[in-house]
């Protein structure tokens, strides 16, 4: 049966997903701030209705205490869960960072392969609504950096859907990134049970005269950036990479072997981020084949400023993403 | 001990005027969101007034006050200047921040307002390196902080109440227990019958008021200023209120049971107090409306201040991220 026509939001995909992941198997499990439906189910709706069909003993609302969802998310992989913890904003992640990096990222390895930690931490980030300095970072690459965690950042609402399902049945722990305002974007409706895989990315639109490699929000702003170009008869591809780590490395480099030219754009900052990574692995395997150097375009180097004309220029805009793609091309 | 004390009528006047700026400020903080001046989430702190009013007169212009989103209050009470307060609500250079931080940030070292988190219980620690500080320069400033109740559930504040205990820092813990934390109602997300008896495990005083009576607010605040300014350590005060506005603009309080809401507003602390000060003599309704009128008028000026005011420069990015000349 064809779902192709119908429409969604990726707000509703995840709801969705988990839905469909906790009929599946009862050992998947729920947690969260304000995520059951007595307090709304959860501050975006993702968690909307689970309490309800499942039970508020497989779906929690917890305290204000990422530490302990984080902790008691890793005590219930480790005794046969798949905990789903959501932390409300990504930089609320940094109270659970011990939990994450020293704990989940690392159990299997320290126990020689005794006990695995299958969950999935879901949290959303993104610039744009005057937060401020606390609440909009993206902060992939220090989960990417950390070796046991996988990373996931989708763009549309049925990659949403099935990376979600991908995470939840991966038997090591995935950091699952989204963005708020994608969450109201509606895409093409995924369909049901189709899992996206972790470690895949997706090529957006062929082309042969430059890559464009983005993720997240951000990748909506290069699929528009790629369509100005097109009308001056430039053709690039663009990847979405969907998952951060591992790296697709066989579909970039395929891609930057075609074109010779490659830009990364995210929202994150450039120094020491995604692209940094992507780059110094292209360089390595196409040394002297490139025909210029890969470019980066982030956020600028600060915290995410609350006044409205500073947050417009600290996000990677259209602009920058232009500028950068048309020195790549000089 | 100073249970008894009494404030004296230019005090109840003074947290009358306090508490009736901020009301004014929120109202007009509301009415500029939606006339789309600010595009921020704003926390309203509409019902909490009083808590700051009756501290903030037994502070000095030295002394510390860490807060958090829902801050106005405390930052008015503090005496924070109200052009560049507003400024800084509307991103404007001008603000006190220059309009980095913002309304969820409002910060002025000058006015002893260091610290304003958006992280739930990241003010606690913070505040006892303030009064570390203090300590050892052997002033005689206290450091008030203040967190709601559902931060009382955090990591951050059991770790920061028992090393406050252990150094008998000059800190004020000021729980404003407002019911709810975002959309969890108390008993669901907090294990403990009152957050003042959570004192009891750090051997510290934790004292429960009612943070809607000026009266009970200003005596128990007063006792702990005492206590910490004479070098006895830290109090927890809990200060039971409750929030008008949600938990932050657009919020429609939809799991707060109507019957409660209703309540709450019907008691009004802020109507209560005003009728309260005419009936004890304090004060005339004349008085009070002279102190409404002029506290309307000095926010007005600076809503027009900082309406007129620039918006910081894009250069302003690369700038204040570490010091001048350094690099980022
Ligand atoms: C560490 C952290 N977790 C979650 C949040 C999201 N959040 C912001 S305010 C809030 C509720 C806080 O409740 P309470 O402490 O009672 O203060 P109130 O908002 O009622 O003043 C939550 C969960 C946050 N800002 N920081
Ligand atoms: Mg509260």
């Amino acid at each position: 049966m064809s779902t192709a026509a119908k429409k969604m939001n990726s707000a509703q995909a995840i709801n969705l997903a988990l839905h469909d992941a906790m009929a599946l198997d009862e050992s998947v499990v729920v947690l969260g701030e304000d995520i059951a439906d007595r307090e709304g189910g959860g501050v975006f709706k993702c968690t909307a209705g689970l309490s309800t069909k499942f039970g508020t003993g497989r779906v929690k609302s917890t305290p204000i205490a990422e530490q302990a969802i984080v902790g008691a998310a890793v005590g219930g992989a480790l005794a046969g869960l798949r905990p789903v913890a959501e932390i409300m904003l990504m930089n609320f992640t940094t109270v659970a960072m011990d939990q994450i990096v020293n704990h989940a990222a690392k159990l299997r390895f320290m126990t020689g392969g005794q006990t695995h930690v299958p969950l999935v931490i879901r949290t959303t980030t993104g610039a744009g609504f005057g937060t401020g300095g606390q609440h909009a970072d993206y902060l992939e690459a220090w989960f990417a950096h950390t070796a046991g965690l996988k990373v996931v950042a989708p763009a549309t609402p049925a990659d949403a859907y099935g990376l979600m399902l991908s995470c939840i049945f991966d038997d090591d722990p995935c950091i699952f990134i989204e963005n708020l305002p994608l969450y109201f974007v509606p895409g093409e409706a995924p369909e049901p049970g189709v899992r996206v895989p972790i470690g895949k990315a997706r090529i957006v639109q062929e082309g042969s005269d430059i890559t464009l490699i983005s993720y997240s929000k951000t990748l909506h702003d290069v699929i528009g950036v790629a369509k100005e170009l097109a009308k001056e008869g430039i053709a690039a591809e663009v990847i979405d990479l969907r998952t951060i780590s591992p790296l697709d490395m066989d579909t970039i480099l395929a891609s930057a072997r075609k074109t010779g030219r490659v830009v990364v754009a995210h929202e994150a900052q450039v120094d020491f981020g995604v692209g940094a990574e992507i780059s110094a692995r292209l360089h390595k395997e196409l040394f002297g084949q490139l025909k210029a150097p890969v470019a980066r375009v982030g956020a600028a180097r600060s915290p995410v400023p609350f006044s409205k004309p500073l947050e417009a220029a600290f996000v990677p805009t259209r602009e920058r993403i232009l500028a950068a793609i048309r020195e790549t091309l000089n | 001990m100073s249970e008894t004390q009494q404030p004296s009528k230019a005090v109840l006047l003074d947290i009358y005027r306090i508490a009736t700026l901020i009301k004014r400020a929120d109202d007009r903080f509301i009415e500029l969101i939606k006339a789309g001046q600010i595009a921020s989430p704003y926390y309203s702190p509409r019902g909490q007034e009083l808590i700051p009013a009756a501290i903030s007169v037994n502070l000095k212009a030295s002394d510390y006050v860490v807060t958090t989103y829902r801050g106005i209050h405390d930052q008015l009470a503090k005496g924070i200047p109200l052009k560049p307060f507003v400024a800084e609500l509307l991103g404007r250079a001008t603000g006190t921040c220059k309009g980095k931080g913002g309304p969820m940030h409002v910060t002025h070292v000058a006015s002893g307002l260091p610290v304003t988190t958006g992280i739930v219980g990241a003010g606690l620690p913070i505040a006892n390196g303030l009064a570390w500080a203090s300590q050892l320069k052997g002033t005689d400033q206290v450091t008030v902080v203040n967190f709601g109740d559902g931060a009382s559930n955090i990591g951050a504040f059991h770790e920061a109440l028992n090393l406050a205990a252990v150094w008998k820092l000059p800190v004020l813990f000021v729980c404003q227990n407002n019911g709810y934390a975002e959309h969890t109602k108390y008993e669901y997300g907090t294990g403990a019958a009152t957050i003042a008896d959570r004192a009891i495990g750090y051997g510290i005083p934790g004292v429960e008021v009612d943070g809607n009576d000026a009266v009970a607010m200003w005596q128990a605040a007063s006792a702990a200023v005492a206590r910490a300014r004479a070098g006895e350590g830290p109090t927890l005060l809990e200060a039971n209120t409750f929030r008008f506005r949600g938990h932050l603009m657009g919020d429609d309080s939809h799991y707060i049971a109507k019957d409660e809401m209703a309540a709450a507003i019907a008691a009004d602390p802020l109507p209560r107090f005003r009728a309260w000060l005419i009936a004890q003599g304090h004060a005339s309704d004349g008085q009070l409306s002279d102190i409404e009128a002029t506290n309307a008028a000095a926010f007005e000026e600076a809503v027009e201040y900082a309406l007129a005011s620039p918006y910081p420069d894009v250069s302003e990015l690369a700038k204040d991220v570490v010091a001048e000349g350094a690099q980022a």
